[in-house]
């Protein structure tokens, strides 16, 4: 085990096996809305369902992606099992820990790559890495090691460690979130759209490393996204969230089996009842939360 | 014990992190900092430029005195904004950047991040706070016989522990608000200063304003300054200073932490973590 590894671990709460990566039961989101109604035009609030109850489970090192328009709650799920919302409903649990009671164990387990590869924009990806890492126990002489060798990993160009982030592409960008995540060495590794806007180079470098997180480093990785071809060729189980509900959760053979169809994108139609083109309008004019 | 021990090691780490980035802040807005100071300095001349006015304009006035009570009032006012500022970009900065997200999920007890951010705006606070006064001084033919700088520094970094918890509780504000938020710390840091005599004794304010005043740990901040700065007074004779500091202090600390800990519960009720902008 590596020295940081070995610095993460003493501070790591448990992950024991046996016990579902992920457990999420009933779990329900709503969010306040206001919004002009009636002839008066005057503003009122209204309570708009973000997730109805999802119920799923993630074994240890499986990969399970979840598609679904931006306005279906992929994004509400992700956030809620990083402990950024509070939940209106249910429970979902993390190696056991509960996510809304114990939220600092599971904060020590979890990390995030979302389609923003948000950083301080004027400080370089080595500032950037060295403050998210301190979060998570790594002293500077751990950083120092660390830092350069998984940015080299994930193919970023050693001559541009000392660029600020403003400076560099958005390909490289998303590069630098993947060392960010990495660097803390995940078990549950939350994906939101993280090859969105990529070219078709960085994407594939991207899906590469995915691949490697879970099988050099035992991370169980719960991907949302809108690339079907992405979800099919990464992960073990694909689920359809809809409206905020989580209409099947199953490996995409059976699901393609289910409806009789031939490729994903069909069974997504099926599923939803809907054109997958018809979905992502929906969600360009929406805009809504995720 | 050991687990302690590595608690410890873990929390200390953390508070490293908040302070590195704070540096590498600064560091990479160099000439911005430069930019702020020169209109810190500039901000501060107007102030205290006043007590040579009234002089010039017929007035009988102890001007080194005054400009001297005047430029305590202006580099406080000055120390102020900083540390109000630092406390309140611990969430407006890190919205703006879209980082938010990624410091709230992080394992990062909220005392120690804004303890780190408070540790941080004493540091630089103060080092600004000094050069603006020593660069302000050099305009005018102020003379300080018997100050005591040393006693001064210590008032200033008692009060800094009010400071810090009051600011906490700006700094919420950018979760509630984040339209609005930052601009309503800037009024916090006004309402502060208005009733604690920045430039003036409180004997003149009206009576209501009078009574806010023994509960501002600006106004103790600034009485001790002047005390160790005009009549040279050492901590002994500014406990009269000291003792309330430490009060305020004991209950805004844990009241900061409290209204940042209800404040932070609302967003994450409400999804206003989320970037938005």
């Amino acid at each position: 085990m590596s020295q940081v590894a070995l610095a993460t671990a003493r501070t790591r709460p448990s992950a024991p096996d046996g016990v579902p990566a992920v457990e999420v039961v009933d779990l329900r989101k709503e969010f306040v809305r206001r919004e002009k109604k009636g002839k008066d035009r005057v503003k009122r609030r209204r309570r708009v369902a973000a997730l109805k109850g999802v119920t799923f489970t993630m074994e240890r090192g499986e990969c399970v992606s979840i598609l679904g328009q931006n306005g279906s709650g992929k994004s509400t799920l992700v956030r809620l099992l990083s402990t950024l919302l509070l939940h209106d409903g249910g429970s979902a649990h993390v190696f056991g820990h509960d996510v809304f009671a114990d939220p600092r164990a599971v904060r020590r387990l979890v990390n995030r790559v979302s389609v923003e590869a948000s950083f301080f924009k004027k400080m370089s990806s080595v500032e950037n890495l060295s403050y998210a890492a301190r979060f998570y126990g790594m002293s500077s002489s751990e950083t120092r090691e660390k830092i350069p060798q998984i940015l080299e990993r994930v193919g970023f160009p050693a001559d541009r460690n000392k660029h600020g982030m403003e400076d560099l592409s958005r390909g490289m960008q998303q590069k630098v979130a993947l060392a960010r995540a990495l660097l803390t060495s995940p078990v549950l590794l939350l994906l939101d759209e993280p090859t969105t806007g990529l070219d078709p180079r960085s994407k594939l470098e991207v899906q590469d490393f995915i691949r490697e997180m879970r099988t050099a480093h035992d991370a169980t990785i719960l991907l949302c996204t809108h690339d079907l071809a992405e979800a099919e060729s990464l992960s073990e189980r694909v689920g359809i969230l809809h409206k905020g509900e989580l209409i099947c959760l199953e490996p995409a053979g059976e699901l393609k089996a289910r409806f009789g169809v031939a490729t994903l994108e069909e069974a997504f139609f099926a599923a939803t009842g809907r054109a997958f083109e018809e979905e992502e309008e929906d969600e360009d004019a929406n805009g809504g939360e995720g | 014990m050991r687990g302690a021990a590595a608690t410890l090691r873990f929390e200390l780490i953390a508070l490293q992190g908040v302070l590195e980035r704070n540096a590498y802040l600064v560091k990479r807005y160099g000439w911005w900092e430069l930019a702020f100071f020169v209109w810190s300095l500039a901000n501060t001349l107007t102030i205290v430029f006043i007590a040579e006015g009234v002089e010039a304009t017929g007035g009988q006035v102890d001007v080194n005195r005054l400009t001297t009570q005047l430029l305590i009032g202006a580099v406080i006012w000055s120390y102020l904004g900083i540390v109000f500022e630092i406390l309140i970009e611990t969430v407006a900065w890190e919205r703006w950047e879209g980082t938010i997200e990624y410091t709230f999920m992080a394992p990062l007890a909220r005392p120690v991040h804004l303890f780190g951010m408070g540790l941080f705006a004493i540091i630089y606070g103060l080092i600004r706070s000094s050069l603006l006064f020593i660069v302000i001084a050099q305009f005018f033919d102020i003379k300080f016989p018997v100050a005591n700088f040393l006693a001064a520094v210590l008032v200033l970094g008692v009060a800094s522990i009010s400071f810090i918890g009051i600011g906490m509780m700006t700094a919420v504000l950018p979760l509630i608000s984040p339209e609005k938020g930052m601009q309503m710390g800037y009024i916090g840091q006004g309402m502060l200063l208005v009733v604690s005599g920045v430039y003036y004794p409180v004997e003149v304010l009206p009576r209501w304003m009078e009574w806010i005043a023994t509960v501002s740990p600006a106004t103790y901040a600034l009485d001790g300054i002047r005390d160790a700065i005009l009549e040279g007074d050492g901590v002994g004779a500014m406990w009269d200073e000291i003792w309330p500091l430490l009060v305020i202090g004991a209950v805004s600390i844990p009241l900061g932490l409290e209204v940042f800990r209800r404040g932070e519960i609302y967003a994450k009720r409400h999804g206003k973590l989320k970037r938005s902008g």
